[in-house]
Order: structure tokens, then C-alpha cells, then sequence
């Protein structure tokens, strides 16, 4: 299988930006509505090369969003993108039934997710989007790791029929996949083998969880890492194949821990092969204001809690019981572990 | 020494104003990141309200039950209200250098949940906090039957929001004579002027038409937002019935030459460099 290796680092919002560019050279329906972020959303390299095809609404998330509805049932296929924060929840209504309801071919780009937006503050850091996305009834959804899956994911929603939402983050984040990786909507991909413990990420933790698998590498656990950017729809077969060969789960995402890919994993083992799971993720509060490093780590979300959970997911494994050890101070205890080893 | 509020002449309130600017540049150039634009462009108004007699606040008493009401529902100016209240004493200067750091109590956008004295409400998803002015004024007009007054403060560009319309059809239809909307019109938004992105003009015909006594002023001129907010408070006090519009021209970075009227300027802060430079022009003038 391919060796995934750290590239460099890169915004995934370009990878959206510039697969904009390659849809509008290839289909001359796509049409892209500004939300006045054009500029941090990358839309503006799509108002550069089709001023015709680009159109600005203004600061009226609900407005373009059900817009959108309307040029789609005129036989378009519009993009809209703006902070995630407002292109998912000020617009939720429209997003159900203009939207969902009425399956216009509406594509959302949702940027600036995550807690690694920053500074900006608990305002702009959405982490509730994926699980009321997923909810919908026809939407695709789909979360990048990287530059390049984002990339290949935008036109993979530009060329599926249907409502998709694709969400990207602001910082630059670590590139490891390439042109050659395979990205197929409904897909997750086996980064690394392993069948002691399956860690199972999304967006920019996926990084996060191959770190952790070498780590535990080192412990001599070997971590099967699996990308899931497809949130909707969900390879389910996958991620059953690994609960059923490593018997132990981690899930892993930029987002609070209730209802997206933690929940998805969760409802697919549940009904075909439940195994101890636990979940690395926000845990139901909101952000605050800091640097993205410093934030990631206070919200628990780097290779460190992924790596104490894969711990704490085989020794529930191995006591043979699916309920809850003692898992504060065991995770506690496996963080300093982890800090002396290094 | 934090100012007192009261009525101030222009010359005094110049000086207030150019120590608000003076403290927004060097809360951005040390939080690297945040809006320098509208908080400049907006200081006047602020020294005019919260340091020259209009707003009836007290700053070692936030919570104050009798205090009038301000809400920034343009929430990413943020620091031009951080540095106004803490002018006014409600927390010391030095905390304004955490502005937008790791466990602030001075969120990149307005935040409740810090306890941050002053703060009325979080803000800084465009278009809510003028609905949230108006839930304010309405239990203080029609159920409390206090003459409290609340004031909130719109963008430009934020009037694309529907929902502000929605609002201030509800500050109308209440005949919320307690309320005062002020406009931040220095026609900048991210993407470029307002008639480029999605125009909103004329918009004092669209206030006139929802209700509202419409007043448009240069929002640098002192004795022109003090005609202003006396006529609202006027409105109140003789109970018209009418909520006040308040249309403030402003320009985006007013003080510093070298952000003067670029939307450009929307959402950077200075560099160090334009930092030095910001302030040495902010000495000179007053
Ligand atoms: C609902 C919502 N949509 C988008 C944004 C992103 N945003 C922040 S400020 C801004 C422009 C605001 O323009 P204006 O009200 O004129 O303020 P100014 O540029 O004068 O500071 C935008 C689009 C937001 N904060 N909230």
C-alpha cells in the first residue's frame, strides 16, 4: 500500500478554491455566489477566470443559499461559500427543504471550520455543522484532510447530482495525500494497516492519527488509520471490516463529539458489530479566542488524545466488556505516560 | 485614569477619541490578527456615547439596573468597544493587550460567556444583535415600563442580512420610542464597496419608510452625533411613539491616513511598523 509521508502544509480552502477553476472549465453551468468573504473562501480565483459566472449576494447567507435553489432548478449547478459558521446554521431552514427537500443541485462550501480558525473566537468556530448536515435526507457531505482530497472531493460533489456540502478549514494543514490517492465519494481509505486498534478520522485529525499510529507503533501496537472524508454517504463496510479485525475504535474530528463521524461510526457498529469506541472530538462546549496550536491542544484534539483513547478502547476490549473503564484517570495516565516517553 | 462621562466639548471629546484609536492600534499590532476598519471609523460615536454624557451607565457598577443598553451587533468591531469600556474604567488597560489571545476575556468577537464587564451580549454573527436590542427595548418598554433606552449599532454591509429588517419592522411595529439604531455608513465591506457587493441605497428612505425618525449626521462631527442622540432622547422622553435611525457617515480607518477609506482595511491589523506609524499620526492630532 501507498506510504503516506508529510508533503508540507497547505490550506485545504485552496484545494476548494482552485477544483471551482477546473469545474468551471469543464461545465459551463457552474456558477458561484459571494457571500462577501469571496476572498477567504477562495471563490475569488472562480470570480477572477468567469466574472459572468460569478454573482455577489452580499452578507445574506439565507438569501443565496435558497438563490442557489432556484438557478439549480433552472438547470445550474451554484456553489455558495462563506464561514461554515453561517453557511450551514443561519441558513439551516433553507438548506432542508429549499434545498434538501426539493434536491436542487445546490453545493455549499463551508470554510473556516473548526476550532483552528483561531483568534476570531467562539463565534466563528463551527463545530455543530456535520451533525445537523448529516441529518438531511439527500445531502452528500464530505470533510477533507488535505489540499489535494479537497481538491478531488469539490469536484467530485460538482459532478454528482445532488446537494453537497464540503467543509475546509483556514490554517494550512498537513498534505499526505497525492494526485494518485484514490478519492471516491461513499469511500474511506486505509492509510495504514494494523489490527490491534482502528483509529477512524476526518478533516485535519487524520494527520493527527497517523502520528498517534506511530506512537503506538512504538508500543508495538499497530493502529490501522482510516480516512473517512466521505461523512454521507458512509463506507460502511469499512469501517465494520476494522471493528471486526482490530476490535477496538477511535474516532477522530475537528468537531463536537455528538452526532458526525463519532456518531456515524457509532450507529454503524451499533446495529452490525458493536466493539469498545471512544470518541476524540469537542466535548460539548464552545471555543474561545487563541492561536490554532494552542487551541487544538486545549481542546483535545491532537494525536496525544487519540493515541491515550486507542489505549483506553483495547483495554476495554480486553477486559471483554463494552461499558466505560475508568477513563478520566486512564487517559490521564497514558498523557503522562506518552509526555515522558518523548 | 479612566475618562468620567459627561458632556464634553469637541475639543475634549477629540482627545478621547484619539486615546480610543490610539489603544485600538496597539491592541491589534499585539494580537496580530482582528479589525481595524470599523473600529476606527466608529471611535467618534463611542466617545460621543459612553464618555460624553449619553449613555447612563456606570462603569464600577456593570450590571447596574438602571443603566441604558449598548449592543454591538456588528460584533468583529470588537475592539472599539473594548477599549472604550475600558477607558471608561469598567477593566483595566492593560487587559486590552490580551485582546484575541488564548483564555481572554476579550474575544475576537463579543463573548458572554467571559464575564467581561460591559459586554451585554455575544455578537458577531452579522444581523442578531439588532434583534437582540430590540427583545432589550421591548421588555423595557412594554413590561418593565422602565425609560431605559438601548442602542445598537449595524454595519452597512450588514444591513444584507435580512433579518436586520425583521427587527427594526418589530422596533417600528412596538412603537419602540426607546430604541436608537446607529449605521455605521462608510459603504466598506470585505469584498469592497457596498454598491459593488449588494447595494443597500438609499437607506435613509428605507429607514424613513419602516418607521423610523431618521437622522443622517457626519459620524465625525461631534456636535452633529450630539444633535443626534439629544433628538433621540427627545423622542423618547416626549414618547413619539417612533424608534430613532441614526445614519453615521463614517469613513473605515478614520485617523490613520493610511487606512482612510479602504475596505481594505476590513479585517487586518496593522504591522508593526504601520503600527509606529499609526501612532505617531494619533499623537499629532489632537
Ligand atoms: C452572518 C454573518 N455572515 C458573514 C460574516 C462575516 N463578516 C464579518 S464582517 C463582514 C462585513 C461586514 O461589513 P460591514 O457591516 O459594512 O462592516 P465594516 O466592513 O464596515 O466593518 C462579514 C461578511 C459574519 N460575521 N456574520
Amino acid at each position: 500500500m501507498q506510504e503516506y509521508k508529510l508533503l508540507g502544509q497547505k490550506p485545504t480552502r485552496h484545494g476548494f478554491g482552485h477544483a471551482l477553476v477546473t469545474l468551471g472549465e469543464r461545465y459551463d453551468n457552474v456558477v458561484v455566489l459571494g457571500g462577501d468573504i469571496t476572498g477567504s473562501v477562495m471563490t475569488s480565483f472562480f470570480k477572477e477566470k468567469f466574472p459572468d459566472r460569478f454573482f455577489s449576494i452580499g452578507i445574506a447567507e439565507q438569501n443565496a443559499t435558497t438563490i442557489a435553489a432556484g438557478l439549480a432548478l433552472s438547470g445550474k449547478i451554484p456553489f455558495f461559500a462563506s464561514y461554515g459558521a453561517f453557511c450551514a446554521f443561519r441558513n439551516a431552514d433553507q438548506l432542508r427543504i429549499s434545498v434538501c427537500y426539493n434536491e436542487a443541485n445546490v453545493k455549499i462550501g463551508g470554510g473556516h471550520a473548526g476550532i483552528s480558525v483561531g483568534p476570531d473566537g467562539a463565534t466563528h468556530q463551527v463545530l455543530e455543522e456535520v451533525s445537523f448536515l448529516r441529518a438531511l435526507p439527500h445531502m452528500t457531505l464530505v470533510v477533507p484532510c488535505d489540499y489535494e482530497e479537497a481538491r478531488k472531493a469539490t469536484i467530485a460533489i460538482g459532478e454528482k447530482v445532488g446537494p453537497a456540502y464540503i467543509r475546509f478549514g483556514r490554517s494550512p494543514v498537513p498534505q499526505f495525500t497525492i494526485e494518485d490517492t484514490p478519492f471516491e465519494l461513499g469511500k474511506a481509505l486505509v492509510m495504514r494497516e494494523g489490527n490491534d486498534v482502528a483509529l477512524i478520522a476526518c478533516g485535519a485529525l487524520v494527520w493527527e492519527a497517523m502520528l498517534a499510529a506511530q506512537e503506538l507503533a512504538k508500543r508495538g501496537i499497530s493502529a490501522r488509520v482510516i480516512n473517512s472524508p466521505s461523512i454521507k454517504p458512509f463506507d460502511v463496510q469499512t469501517v465494520v471490516q476494522a471493528a471486526q479485525e482490530c476490535g477496538a475504535v477511535v474516532t477522530a474530528e475537528e468537531h463536537q463529539v455528538y452526532g458526525a463521524l463519532g456518531g456515524a461510526v457509532a450507529e454503524v457498529l451499533a446495529k452490525n458489530y458493536p466493539v469498545p469506541v471512544e470518541f476524540v472530538g469537542v466535548k460539548d462546549t464552545f471555543g474561545g479566542s487563541g492561536e490554532p496550536e494552542e487551541l487544538m491542544v486545549k481542546f483535545g484534539l491532537t494525536w496525544r488524545e487519540i493515541y491515550a483513547s486507542a489505549l483506553v478502547a483495547m483495554e476495554r476490549r480486553d477486559k471483554g466488556f463494552l461499558g466505560s473503564v475508568r477513563r478520566a484517570t486512564d487517559v490521564a495516565v497514558y498523557e503522562e505516560e506518552t509526555i515522558e516517553q518523548q | 485614569m479612566a475618562f468620567d462621562n459627561r458632556r464634553r466639548t469637541p475639543e475634549e471629546l477629540a482627545e478621547v477619541a484619539a486615546e480610543i484609536r490610539r489603544d485600538i492600534i496597539k491592541m491589534l499590532v499585539e494580537a496580530g490578527s482582528g479589525h481595524s476598519g470599523g473600529p476606527l471609523g466608529t471611535t467618534d460615536i463611542y466617545a460621543v456615547l459612553y464618555l460624553g454624557g449619553i449613555l447612563r451607565h456606570r462603569p464600577e457598577e456593570p450590571n447596574w439596573a438602571g443603566r441604558d443598553r449598548y449592543v454591538l451587533s456588528a460584533g468583529h468591531m470588537a475592539p472599539v468597544l473594548y477599549a472604550t469600556l475600558a477607558n471608561a474604567g469598567y477593566f483595566s488597560k492593560e487587559e486590552l493587550l490580551t485582546l484575541r489571545k488564548y483564555n481572554t476575556r476579550l474575544q475576537g468577537h463579543p463573548g458572554r460567556d467571559t464575564g467581561l464587564p460591559g459586554i451585554e451580549t455575544s455578537s458577531g454573527s452579522l444581523g442578531q444583535g439588532i434583534s437582540i436590542a430590540v427583545g432589550m427595548a421591548m421588555s423595557d418598554k412594554l413590561l418593565d415600563k422602565s425609560d431605559r433606552r438601548v442602542f445598537s449599532l449595524t454595519g452597512d454591509g450588514e444591513l444584507q442580512e435580512g433579518s436586520v429588517w425583521e427587527a427594526v419592522m418589530a422596533a417600528s411595529h412596538y412603537k419602540l420610542d426607546n430604541f436608537c439604531w446607529i449605521i455605521d455608513n462608510n459603504d466598506c465591506q470585505i469584498d469592497g464597496r457596498i454598491d459593488e457587493v449588494m447595494s443597500v441605497y438609499p437607506i435613509d428612505a428605507k429607514c424613513e419608510s419602516f418607521g423610523f425618525d431618521t437622522i443622517t449626521v457626519d459620524g465625525h462631527n461631534f456636535d452633529e452625533l450630539y444633535g443626534a442622540f439629544d433628538r433621540f432622547i427627545e423622542n423618547h422622553r416626549n414618547g413619539t411613539g417612533k424608534p430613532t435611525a441614526i445614519i453615521a457617515k463614517t469613513y473605515m480607518g478614520k485617523g490613520v491616513s493610511f487606512m482612510h477609506d479602504k475596505f481594505e482595511w476590513h479585517g487586518k491589523p496593522p504591522s508593526a511598523a504601520e503600527a509606529e506609524l499609526a501612532l505617531k499620526e494619533l499623537m499629532a492630532s489632537n
